[in-house]
């Protein structure tokens, strides 16, 4: 085939289709793809060949096209996901199998995934777990733990369960595919970028390249001009307060830099042009004085203030006490006592943040991909000075969040953009601006001690923890408060004190990150438990079931559960794994010198929803003239499920089958606010809303007919059909908009905390105990994971493969923060020096779902999404202890940090 | 900004000496980029007749410049190369060892470029074409220095040619995840064993100094070793070519402890009978 293309065009075939393109040749085939050729379906993460999600098959041979220029495509067969699975039947099993699997979460690195295995099952390679893993080992997944990937690749000759779709048994308990699933395996799913409209105009951010720095613009003007922009913006164009943040008494943080910049990567100014213009555009101009900084919290309080309420540069502090943890101490048979520490962990979601933004006569519409849209709306509407309601967020598919994507990021630049211009704007951050500027995990310092009696019960424990909330507040405050709660992890301590300060320094701000400071306090607290158990000499599994809390002992806020509190059938249910593995270690022990092996255990508990505060959803359904069901479902799903699980939720208390519901997206013209997808509240707490719409929408239907609570309900052309004990009885629907709707909320109780911190914060607690098994290499200090247990209570599985996917994934996460992740500013903003786990650094991990119930869960159902990972790095830290005899305080465990602990106990 | 695409090596040194990017399998080309657009013309060399692929020729074994990872790990070698092999299948990931090119991963010239330490071992030497003709290079004086080369302008790689030889190779990469991953250290022998005892060993340490660095100090003391004495001379010999340094990955007295561990391991394998199946 002749596909010699005109000068400036590339000819090639795209999924069997020859095309011919305009495209710069020595473009990158990424771009050309995604924005000559519509295949959106090739996501862009990183742009280095770190991530793989640009992954496309070349004359078969999987290949980065961020790597490729497009003109080494010319005259060649280029593949992609969506065309793979259209017109491939191996890819499109593939696809099945992963919906089967639910191995796409968010979705982001599907097309990646996909495209490598495809290459593997072509190949006619032998299919094994190693061989799956050598394939995909170049496509980075930040959410579901590797291993619902691995297993449907190897699974891809199977067949989905018969019946699945037929309307039966799809409800609450079900581990049926995710409703939006299909999107994301066959290529069509659409992120923050994939939907910028043609014709755009793109914006571009200039950030300090210094951790502080005061700045002198050039002529701007004459810039813009000279250059052919289309605008340029300022602090000075900000037409609302130039100030955002999260947290009411919080707002600090300027969406462009005044007059001087408190971090590298804060933004000091935008330009927005064609492509063209601004790939021809020379450097900004802007001159940078360079200040002095300080970029950890020694030093701090002497330091230049931040911002200069904030005295000391401390942001805010918080406080639990409950009894005297003094005299606890002191009457403690044994105290151990210690310093850990953590450092700034990236989110590292494959999807870098993006945006597009038009102007709707006197309103904004903005699409992006977020976990709070309804925040978002009323941030900008501040930043823009307009009403809230004359700002739309339209959130597409987000591919990951885990906190970072709470917070605004490129909404304000295009939205004020394209207010100010008139016509659309679109943005979409390279990895490095995303690594630069977006929030971080709190590095932590923490000192604690904790006491036992003779009897292996806990006394007290002393927690000090300070976190460097970098330059501006973000979710620093809920970090400050929650951390105190957690710190004693899901135990009984009768005299408690615990102390947080989050501290500013020069650095990317620190922000939500799963978990919300709590897998820091854990890593201190759970480790210090392994030591008391050594010094008891006890079993350190019993010793932590001997402290579990257990329905009706109190919290150290002094709440008391009377049901729900499942941390000791999470141990409970450990237990013979623990019991096989130890006996494992120690036979592989006898026989081995240089590596060694090791068993480790941690519990974690979280509180969902907000602490202490009102944390409403609300859901909103209703039935068209036509008999449509529509689930106007605003709980964004960034990947976890509550797409899926709000669906089953509702469709259970309504009494339909799933496949009966017709899933509204989030939009906020279109769905109630139901909150942020944050704190593992969205399963709790919309589900709730979801169960009380279901049920509202279902008492409407019953009284209209006139038929009994446990009449069955089927929805057809234009009535509802209820069948109650034999009689049939039809109601016609009619009407505009919906003939029968429902709009329900929910609030969870909570009862605000006193000065130590005592009260009932949250309605529902999560909890969690994980087990590992690794071996280290005593000579080189390498660790490796030879497999997890993890028993998670989480009330009542709504969808258990849901739950292992959350459970896998933050697995995973946890690993990251135990073994290899740690964001130095300005040394770490790219993915190959900054790690996450790949496909081969993420063992087997069994699931062991408990379900005690809940009084306040929807369906007896808690959230889990942060629970995840609050064990899974002190049960690592654990086992390298139990294996080589050395404990490592200062995360993350490399290998020669590992291995320097190792000298210097043997010195 | 063209990409030229020539089909003989004199178009491509023609267009060299006009000042373009040698472009290959665009791994390090495009990453240096960073996320700005190309500037200026490139040439991609990999249609070139000849430079890809690998062929027995006189005493020893032609690598075209052109010849990707992937091209290494599915080729028919003999045992000397199986370092080279398992160096191949750690370069980045199956999608950059389809794209990468063994010149490309030398002309780069990163301290921790995985392919340096085996062709090193391997006692590999360099052939490039230019403005002034062929001529051919050791290795080792080759690449220079961090991101350094001894390449003059518009001359190019064109093959690597390594001796044959009897002795069996092993590579050994440490990094702090599984894939994808920058090396921490890495080894690389080639080692002749007879009777149990060494004849000939070939070492090369990368990441622990500017340039992947061959040790000939250790490689005489090794001489004449049986299995048992390689730990101890591994660990008592000075190691003069080493350097490392402290940086994101680890710690420089890191570095030096684990490329000691690191060479008795991959010099104890090497000096396995292979099981014959």
């Amino acid at each position: 085939m002749s596909l010699d293309a005109p000068a400036g065009h590339i000819g090639f075939v795209l999924n069997g289709d020859a095309l011919t393109v305009p495209a710069s040749p020595t473009a990158r085939l990424s771009d050309v793809l995604r924005e000559a050729a519509g295949a959106r379906d090739v996501k862009v993460g990183c742009n280095a060949g770190d991530c793989g999600a640009c992954t496309v098959l070349i004359d078969g041979a999987p290949v980065c096209a961020c790597l490729t220029a497009a003109g080494q495509a010319q005259g060649r067969e280029v593949e992609t996901q969506a065309g793979l699975v259209a017109r491939d039947a191996t890819a499109e099993r593939l696809a099945h199998a992963f919906q089967r699997h639910q191995a796409a979460q968010c979705g982001i690195c599907t097309p990646g995934m996909m495209v490598s295995a495809v290459a593997l099952l072509r190949s006619g390679a032998a299919l094994t777990e190693d061989s799956v893993a050598d394939a995909l080992g170049g496509v980075l997944c930040r959410c579901t733990g590797y291993r619902k990937i691995i297993a449907a690749v190897l699974d891809v000759a199977g067949k989905d369960a018969a019946g699945e779709d037929a309307g039966t048994g799809d409800g609450v308990g079900a581990p049926i595919p995710r409703l939006d699933g299909w999107a994301k395996v066959s290529g069509t799913e659409r992120f923050g970028d994939d939907v910028a409209p043609s014709g755009a105009l793109l914006c571009r951010v200039i950030r300090s390249p210094h951790h502080r720095a005061t700045f002198l613009f050039g002529d701007l003007e004459a810039f813009r001009a000279e250059n052919g922009l289309a605008l340029i913006l300022t602090a000075a164009d900000v037409p609302g307060r130039n100030c955002y943040g999260v947290i009411p008494g919080f707002e600090d943080q300027p969406l462009y830099a005044e007059a001087e910049t408190r971090f590298r990567g804060e933004p000091v100014a935008a330009v927005i042009g064609t492509a063209e213009a601004l790939d021809a555009m020379p450097a900004f101009p802007v001159d940078w004085v360079e200040m002095p900084s300080v970029l950890t919290p020694e030093g701090a309080d002497s330091a230049a203030l931040l911002h200069d309420t904030r005295a000391g540069n401390v942001m805010s502090r918080g406080r639990v006490a409950r009894g005297d943890a003094g005299a606890g101490l002191a009457r403690a048979a044994h105290v151990v006592s210690g310093a850990f520490s953590t450092g700034f962990i990236e989110h590292a979601y494959i999807e870098p943040e993006a945006a597009s933004a038009r102007r709707v006569g006197d309103r904004i519409e903005v699409q992006c991909c977020t976990q709070a849209p309804y925040m978002n709306r009323d941030g900008l509407a501040g930043l823009l000075g307009l009403a809230p309601d004359r700002v739309r967020i339209l959130p597409t598919a987000t591919g990951g969040g885990f906190g970072s994507k709470l917070d605004l990021n490129a909404q304000p630049h295009v939205a004020l953009a394209a207010w100010l211009l008139g016509q659309p704007v679109r943005i979409a951050y390279s990895r490095t601006e995303s690594i630069a500027s977006s929030t971080k995990r709190h590095p932590s310092q923490i000192r604690m001690e904790i006491g036992a009696d003779a009897d292996g019960k806990l006394t007290a424990m002393r927690f000090d923890g300070v976190f460097n909330t970098g330059a501006y507040a973000s979710w620093g405050p809920t970090v400050a408060t929650r951390v105190p709660i957690h710190a004693s992890g899901p135990y009984v301590v009768p005299d408690y004190e615990a102390k947080s300060a989050g501290i500013h320094t020069n650095t990317a701000p620190s922000g939500a990150f799963r978990g919300f400071g709590v897998p820091q306090s854990a890593v201190a607290q759970e480790q210090l438990f392994d030591m008391l158990a050594e010094k008891l000499g006890m079993d350190r599994l019993d010793f932590r079931r001997r402290n579990v809390l257990r329905n009706g002992d109190a919290t150290v806020c002094g709440q008391v559960f009377d049901s729900g509190m499942g941390i000791d059938a999470c141990f409970d249910a450990l237990t013979p794994h623990w019991d096989a593995a130890l006996a494992g270690a120690a036979a592989f022990n006898a026989r081995s010198t240089t590596r060694k092996r090791g068993v480790g255990v941690a519990g974690g508990w979280y509180g969902c929803g907000n602490t202490a505060m009102a944390n409403p959803s609300t859901i909103r359904a209703g039935i068209t003239p036509g008999g449509v069901l529509k689930l106007h479902q605003g709980a964004v799903d960034i990947g976890q499920g509550s797409n899926t699980v709000i669906a089953q939720i509702f469709a259970q208390a309504l009494g339909v089958p799933v496949s009966a519901v017709e899933l509204v997206g989030a939009d906020t013209d279109v769905t109630p606010d139901a909150g942020k997808t944050s704190a593992s509240r969205q399963t709790f707490i919309s589900g709730n809303a979801a169960r009380l719409c279901g049920q509202a929408l279902r008492a409407k239907i019953l009284r209209l007919a006139n038929v009994g609570d446990g009449a069955t309900l089927t929805l057809g052309a234009g009535e509802i059909v209820l069948t109650d004990k034999g009689i049939e009885r039809r109601i016609p629907l009619s009407g505009e908009g919906y003939a029968i709707e429902a709009v329900e909320s929910y609030d969870p109780p909570t009862k605000p905390l006193d000065e130590n911190g005592q009260g009932s914060p949250y309605a529902i607690f999560g909890t969690a105990a994980q087990m590992c098994e690794v071996e280290v290499d005593m000579d080189l200090g390498t660790v490796k994971l030879l497999r997890f247990v993890a028993a998670h209570d989480v009330g009542k599985a709504i969808n258990p493969l849901l739950v292992e996917g959350q459970i896998e994934g933050g697995i995973a996460q946890g690993i990251g923060l135990a073994l290899m992740e740690e964001f130095l500013p300005g040394r770490t903003e790219n993915l190959h020096d900054y790690l996450i786990p790949t496909i081969g650094d993420v063992p087997p991990i069994e699931s062991l779902i408990i379900e005690s119930g809940d009084p306040h869960g929807p369906y007896g159902a808690k959230g889990l999404g942060e629970h995840c990972l609050i064990p899974t790095a002190p049960a690592i830290l654990n086992a390298i202890a139990h294996a080589s005899g050395v404990r490592i305080h200062h995360l993350p465990a490399t290998p020669d940090r590992v291995r320097a602990a190792i000298l210097s106990r043997t010195e | 900004m063209s990409l030229h695409r020539p089909e003989s090596l004199e178009d491509a040194l023609a267009l060299l000496e006009r000042g373009a990017t040698v472009l290959a399998g665009g791994t390090d080309v495009f990453p240096a980029l960073r996320d700005a657009p190309a500037r200026g013309d490139m040439v991609d060399v990999t249609g070139i007749p000849g430079l890809r692929g690998i062929a027995r020729i006189g005493d020893g074994w032609q690598i075209g410049a052109a010849t990707t990872w992937t091209d290494i790990v599915r080729a028919e070698l003999p045992p000397l190369f199986d370092g080279l092999k398992a160096a191949a299948r750690e370069v980045g990931s199956v999608q950059i060892q389809n794209a990468g090119t063994v010149a490309g991963n030398l002309c780069n010239a990163s301290p921790a470029a995985d392919g340096l330490p085996p062709l090193l071992a391997l006692g590999a030497e360099v052939v490039l074409h230019g403005p002034v003709g062929r001529r051919v290079l050791p290795l080792a004086e080759f690449v220079t220095g961090v991101r350094r080369t001894a390449l003059e302008p518009a001359e190019i790689v064109v093959a690597l040619h390594v001796p044959d030889g009897p002795g069996r190779g092993v590579f050994l990469k440490l990094g702090a995840r599984r894939y994808l991953v920058i090396s921490i250290a890495m080894v690389a022998v080639v080692v002749e064993a007879e009777a149990g005892r060494i004849r000939r060993a070939a070492l090369a340490v990368g990441a622990c100094s500017a340039v992947a660095r061959r040790l000939p100090g250790l490689e005489a003391a090794l001489t004449g070793a049986a299995a048992a004495e390689v730990a101890a001379i591994v660990a008592a010999t000075d190691l003069p070519e080493l350097a490392p340094i402290d940086d994101v990955r680890a710690s420089a007295g890191y570095r030096l402890d684990a490329a000691r561990t690191l060479l008795s391991r991959a010099i104890l394998t090497a000096m396995e009978v292979p099981h014959v199946a």
